[in-house]
């Protein structure tokens, strides 16, 4: 069973068309990467996948619970990281932690341990009694990480996760995406298409609200469809699918 | 059920997670007396009752109830945690009570501190003490009152200024509803029977009968529909206006 199916998924705001007939599914230990320009639709995908946003037409669910029909179930699965990290700036981590911990149910002695064990996880222990708004931009996106993975969920939803990061915090964050792929389904939007070589199994190349190409690493570097990015040079043919360019050169 | 009470656990420990809830509480006490004292003339009265304590509540609240839920959506909107709060498992309902609940209690907070003049009275006279707790719990009815009505304004906008600002005009209108203000603009051209309706909703006239030492059901009742039908508008502001 796949742990995130959406079919036919259509997103409109007044007369603007953000997401238009998105179908995909996406199973256990794959890593899906959400690639497109600004304002692709991939933020509105992931919105709807998580219950954010009520998709106009097309469903939605979560390891098998219709998010429209059943959107308590389906959140209970779900761990979220939202563009930019939003989180409680007057709160410290433990309190901001141990709050979403509480929301989700869980009694003392498992919220002690879910934020221990998320804590470690993403290396937060040296802030966790400072206000979460005195904290450097890299903590704080872990911060959000960290309330992502706290109900050890069985599909996380992360978008731009390494947005802002330096070169070891991306580092840093890939690896943990990478050792908790196994056993979840996991969606990453970025636009960072080393990225996607690096920790991605699957990705998606999304523009004007339509998946554009669906790409899967395959012998000589990534295959989207009939075209073949070497290592490194993915960005050739992003821009090609895109845009329409055709500076492709030697990866075609 | 789980999910409000956290929210309320955390919103009320946010107000004193910062300076807010102290500035507002001093405040609060400071004008509470203030107006008790040198507006109402308490000591001047020669009565022991709180009558002039309490008169001046409806126009305390107008400024100070909206200062308390400004933010409580506004905030949430403006730096984009209303998306983290929605997508955790509770429903919007949930979310909408429990905050509106913690802005309540705090209010209580605030209003029992003003115990001392409760004791002067009563060192000072013999009052009717089951007229001023008929008053207090009416006071805070009422307080409840415009929460709701400010809770669901704070949602319709990400800025809090705003939300203070109409949150205060709205809540004077409530306020001033059955007097001349209101009346006289709408009695030329309204048929008698919407004028009685809007007069029926003055806070200030339901709340001199409450003074007086009668809660009349009819009175509970009114606030407490009020409550619930603003927290209902307050649930469908949210829902619609999350995704801008």
């Amino acid at each position: 069973m796949a742990m995130i199916d959406i079919r036919q998924l259509v997103k409109r705001f007044g007369t603007f068309t953000a997401v238009d007939g998105v179908s995909f599914s996406v199973e256990r230990g794959t890593v899906l990467g959400f690639l497109g320009p600004n304002g692709a639709g991939k933020s509105t995908t992931m919105k709807t996948i998580t219950g954010f946003l009520a998709p106009t037409s097309g469903s939605v669910s979560v390891c098998g619970f219709d998010v429209e029909k059943a959107p308590l179930e389906a959140k209970r699965r779900i761990g979220y990281l939202p563009e930019g990290a939003p989180t409680y700036p007057d709160m410290t981590p433990a309190g901001f932690l141990d709050f979403i911990a509480d929301v989700r149910g869980m009694t003392r002695a498992q919220r002690t341990q879910a934020v221990a064990g998320a804590v470690e996880r993403v290396e937060l222990g040296a802030v966790l009694h400072q206000p979460i708004e005195t904290l450097s931009k890299g903590f704080k996106r872990r911060v959000g990480l960290a309330q992502a993975i706290l109900h050890d969920p069985e599909v996380l939803i992360l978008d731009e996760p390494t947005d802002g990061l330096d070169p070891n915090q991306k580092h840093q964050v890939r690896r943990l995406i990478a050792s908790m792929a196994a056993d979840k389904a996991i969606v990453i939007s970025t636009h960072i298409l080393e990225e996607v070589e690096a920790v991605c199994t699957r990705a998606l190349i999304i523009g004007r609200g339509k998946v554009l190409a669906e790409g899967h690493p395959a012998e000589g570097g990534w295959r989207f469809g009939d075209l073949v990015a070497a290592p490194g040079r993915m960005d050739a043919l992003f821009r090609r699918i895109t845009t329409g360019a055709s500076d492709l050169g030697e990866a075609a | 059920m789980t999910g409000t009470l956290s929210v309320f656990r955390r919103e009320l420990a946010g107000y004193f997670a910062t300076p807010v809830a102290y500035v507002f509480i001093v405040g609060f006490l400071l004008l509470a007396g203030i107006f008790t004292f040198y507006v109402g003339g308490l000591f001047e009265r020669g009565q022991a009752d709180l009558k002039p304590f309490f008169m001046f509540h409806p126009w305390l609240y107008v400024v100070m109830m909206p200062a308390i839920a400004m933010r409580l959506w506004a905030e949430e909107r403006r730096s984009g945690t209303i998306e983290l709060l929605l997508t955790l498992p509770v429903g919007l309902g949930g979310v909408v009570l429990g905050k509106f609940l913690a802005a309540w209690a705090f209010t209580a907070i605030a209003l029992a501190l003003t115990f001392p003049v409760w004791i002067t009275v009563n060192l000072l006279g013999d009052p009717d003490n089951g007229v001023i707790v008929a008053s207090y719990i009416g006071s805070l009815l009422m307080a409840g009152g415009y929460l709701a009505i400010c809770a669901c304004l704070s949602a319709a906008t990400r800025n809090q200024v705003v939300a203070f600002v109409v949150g205060v005009v709205v809540c004077l209108l409530f306020t001033v509803a059955g007097s001349p203000i209101v009346l006289d603009a709408v009695a030329g051209w309204a048929p008698s029977v919407l004028v009685d309706a809007l007069a029926s909703f003055s806070f200030l006239t339901r709340f001199s009968a409450i003074m007086n030492g009668v809660i009349d059901a009819r009175d509970a009742v009114f606030f407490a529909s009020l409550i619930a039908v603003w927290l209902f508008a307050n649930t469908v502001v949210v829902d619609a206006n999350k995704a801008g």
